[in-house]
């Protein structure tokens, strides 16, 4: 029993990043922007954190630092594209490969330095409630922001007004702007809500997943991260599915390399990516609703003609 | 007349100017609209009335010139102040957006919080109160040109204006639909609301327009009263010229032609939950004659078009044959090789590639037909022969254009459809199928759309035409069809079709039963 507990604990350590990071981009990718540096900006995070966390000595100062870095990283994507309308592949593309050198440069000094761990929250009586109660009470504090925040992206999106512009501005930026709606100003905020939402997810690697500082320590999570939001079909809950899908998988297959099955360590190390993208390309079968959610503007510049 | 000319003016224009690179789009415009007037601004396309209005809409900046709104100077920087001046806009090219609902739509437009559903129930009611049907919560996607409208119509009044600028409100409305629409304007003067009416039919501004501003090549080149004057002294003050009226000769010997489109118990099941699905449709089209389909829109006029061109195939292959030949499973390269040509209701993004060059974009639909042409046998594209004969188009369908070879989207939207169609023409197809051919488009071109539609009929071909503009099905067919809700009614010979009859039609009385339905109405 203890062991189903502890496996779906990891499962859940694992999943916690590719949620926030992909929940933020969903956010972004819903304004019209396809931001290309999801990877760049978790790593930057991940220095941040850790780095504040180390030289404060207090993980809490690190998760903050680990949010401001990633929306201040993201918001030098965003004067290149937005207001220099740059193309966002490229700019993306370029963020992450910043973003990658730059935190090994600074994260220099940090390695191999013990480094501070966010404490679990146990909520008292409820964490007694047999397999469920640890499992959703007894966490740690980004795993329950990362649910929070899907729910509330959930109800921002689709319940309030301010997310049906920012939806309109996705679907038709051209239209949006002949209504007087400022399509720029709404990006930069979407982009940096992105950012901070990259950073923290970033944070959670170097402050609760493994809390110390290794070089590229992102491994691939931000192109994940991505690559959930569109077989999602940008729609939140499903985004929260398939980093769960995903994250079951990877922790599934670490156990069956360890009990030694005779299959290839990189075909199960593949299988995670493999599972989550048959999962998801199930679930958005239906093409009416894929349609609809795609934003429709994605990726293309506006420059309003004055 | 009813409208109040001596009180002060709600807007004023001085000297107002738009440069965009070498052309002045709008060279010092002087206009003032009064309180509760219908003003007209009518004008060729490329005259300059769409960067006049933008520019008082606030989506264009001036390069010079002055604003007054009830006498006090304003620079209107965006849409946003535009509205809260109290301007309200109907865009001609919607703008819309179509992965939402109509009413999310409008909410968008609206800057008080209430809730969706209440914005909902208010749309309906004031659809349903000004005659313009609307259903809050379909999909803007699934929406035809004239339901869309509609949207922009209800979005526009619910924002209570003081001055309503309707670019060519009426062009996609049954004559029943427009005569509310005018009763609603007129009540909107009634209350002291001022309207810019934008619009290509001089019937309709000489019915209720109190005054008219002309414009020509971004000069104003007159004030006057459209009510004293005629609809050709509107014309030519416009064009500058006479504009030439269209002229059908008889159909002669067509009763005994052989039909070279045959559409036979042509259904369709809905493609989305929203559209329409087409009933046992019944057609010939015979060598030498023009038939109309008249219609309100929405009521699968697309779906039928997209069946007939081949976008979509047809489960039986015998549900549509051109030249006699089966042809409901070809594509719509295979029905353009058996003879046929297609000219879509959209003009950009389906009848042309926006960002692509007129030649290009006539490679694009005709490199299969005349592949010999323009296509060497090493598969290498004979640039010189496709810009020759994109020129060879410009020249007969005189499309205006600031470069030799501009891109699709750089056109206005008339000589852009001059250009569509005359690409099709100059194939001299045996079987034509035109959706909307002059929808947007000013006096003189449409004229001359329609008269190549009805040259092309009197060489021998069968040329099919969808339109909900009624005076034009009036003045080039030889018979008129109606599509009501996916059911096409049987063709009325010319003569004997009356707009009441067709009006009824489009409004749903039974196909074929026109005259009991005026008997007992």
């Amino acid at each position: 029993m203890d062991i189903t507990v502890n496996i779906l604990l990891t499962i859940a350590t694992a999943a916690t990043p590719l949620l926030i990071a992909a929940i933020g981009e969903l956010v972004v990718e819903r304004s019209g922007v396809l931001n290309l540096g999801v990877e760049g900006m978790m790593i930057m995070g991940a220095v941040a954190g850790f780095g504040a966390g180390y030289l404060t000595g207090s993980p809490w100062i690190g998760l903050l630092a680990a949010i401001a870095m990633g929306a201040v990283f993201s918001l030098l994507f965003a004067v290149m594209t937005l207001s220099l309308a740059t193309n966002q592949v490229a700019t993306g593309l370029s963020l992450t490969l910043l973003g990658l050198g730059l935190s090994g440069m600074m994260g220099t000094g940090f390695v191999g330095q013990p480094g501070e761990k966010l404490p679990n929250l146990y909520i008292p009586v409820l964490t007694e409630i047999p397999v469920v109660g640890k499992l959703l009470f007894g966490q740690d504090p980004i795993f329950y922001i990362s649910i929070a925040l899907t729910a509330a992206v959930m109800w921002f999106l689709f319940k309030t007004r301010t997310g049906l512009t920012l939806r309109s501005i996705g679907d038709s930026h051209t239209s949006a702007h002949a209504l007087g709606i400022k399509v720029i100003r709404y990006r930069y905020l979407a982009v940096m809500f992105g950012g901070a939402c990259a950073g923290l997810a970033g944070g959670h690697l170097s402050l609760v997943y493994t809390p110390q500082w290794v070089e590229n320590m992102s491994a691939g999570r931000g192109w994940i991260a991505l690559a959930l939001v569109v077989f999602a079909s940008w729609r939140p809950w499903r985004v929260l599915a398939g980093a769960y899908i995903f994250g079951a998988v990877w922790i599934g297959q670490l156990h069956a390399q360890a009990f030694g099955i005779p299959v290839p360590s990189q075909l199960l190390s593949s299988l995670p990516y493999l599972a989550t993208i048959v999962v998801l390309v199930l679930i958005s079968r239906n093409k009416r609703l894929t349609m609809m959610n795609t934003p429709a503007s994605l990726g293309q510049p506006f420059v309003p003609d004055r | 007349m009813s409208a109040n000319h001596d009180g002060a003016n709600l807007l004023e224009v001085r000297g107002l100017t738009k440069i965009f690179g070498t052309l002045t789009a709008c060279d010092h415009i002087d206009l003032n609209i009064a309180k509760g007037e219908i003003h007209a601004l009518l004008g060729e396309n490329g005259a300059g009335k769409s960067t006049l209005v933008k520019m008082l809409f606030g989506s264009l900046e001036p390069n010079s010139g002055e604003i007054f709104w009830n006498g006090e100077a304003v620079r209107i920087t965006s849409p946003g102040m535009a509205k809260k001046l109290g301007i309200g806009m109907v865009f001609q090219h919607f703008s819309l957006f179509e992965a939402l609902t109509a009413a999310e739509n409008i909410a968008l437009s609206l800057d008080d919080g209430s809730p969706i559903s209440s914005i909902a129930a208010k749309a309906r009611a004031l659809s349903f109160s000004y005659g313009l049907p609307l259903d809050p919560d379909s999909l803007v996607g699934d929406l035809s040109v004239g339901e869309r409208q509609r949207i922009e119509i209800i979005r526009c009044l619910l924002q209570t204006p003081q001055l309503i600028i309707l670019d060519e409100p009426t062009s996609v409305l049954t004559p029943q639909e427009a005569d509310k629409l005018f009763e609603t304007l007129e009540r909107l003067r009634s209350e002291g609301k001022s309207i810019l009416y934008i619009s290509h039919r001089l019937e309709e501004v000489k019915r209720i327009c109190d005054r008219a501003t002309v414009l020509r090549h971004g000069k104003v080149v007159g004030h006057c009263n459209p009510r004293e004057e005629t609809a050709s002294s509107l014309a030519r003050m416009m064009v500058g010229n006479e504009v030439k009226a269209v002229v059908r000769a008889p159909a002669e010997g067509i009763e005994t032609a052989a039909p070279l489109l045959e559409i036979r118990a042509l259904s369709r099941k809905p493609a989305t939950p929203f559209s329409i699905p087409l009933k046992n449709i019944n057609l010939n089209v015979r060598a030498g004659e023009v038939i109309g389909i008249a219609g309100v829109a929405g009521n699968g006029q697309g779906e039928f078009f997209e069946s007939v061109s081949g976008e979509v195939l047809q489960q039986d292959a015998g549900s549509v044959r051109i030249r006699g030949k089966d042809a409901g499973a070809l594509s719509i390269t295979g029905r353009r090789l058996m003879g046929a040509a297609f000219v879509p209701e959209e003009r950009l993004g389906h009848g042309a590639a926006p960002r692509m060059k007129l030649s290009e974009n006539l490679l694009l639909s005709r490199h299969a037909t005349d592949g010999k042409v323009f296509v060497s046998s090493g598969g290498l594209v004979r640039a010189a022969a496709v810009y020759a004969a994109a020129q060879r188009i410009i020249v007969a369908m005189d499309v205006r254009k600031s470069a030799p070879d501009p891109e699709a989207a750089a056109l206005s939207g008339g000589n852009l459809q001059k250009f569509i169609v005359g690409r099709e023409l100059d194939r001299s197809p045996a079987v034509m199928v035109v959706n909307q051919p002059t929808w947007g488009v000013d006096a003189g071109a449409a004229a001359h759309i329609r008269q190549a539609l009805i040259e092309l009929a009197r060489s021998g071909s069968a040329v099919l035409v969808i339109s909900q503009d009624l005076d034009e099905l009036f003045e080039i067919s030889d018979a008129i069809a109606v599509m009501h809700n996916g059911e096409l009614s049987k063709p009325l010979p010319i003569a004997e079709a009356t707009f009441e009859k067709i009006g009824l039609l489009m409004g749903g009385a039974e196909p074929g039963h026109a005259e009991h339905a005026l008997e007992t109405a």
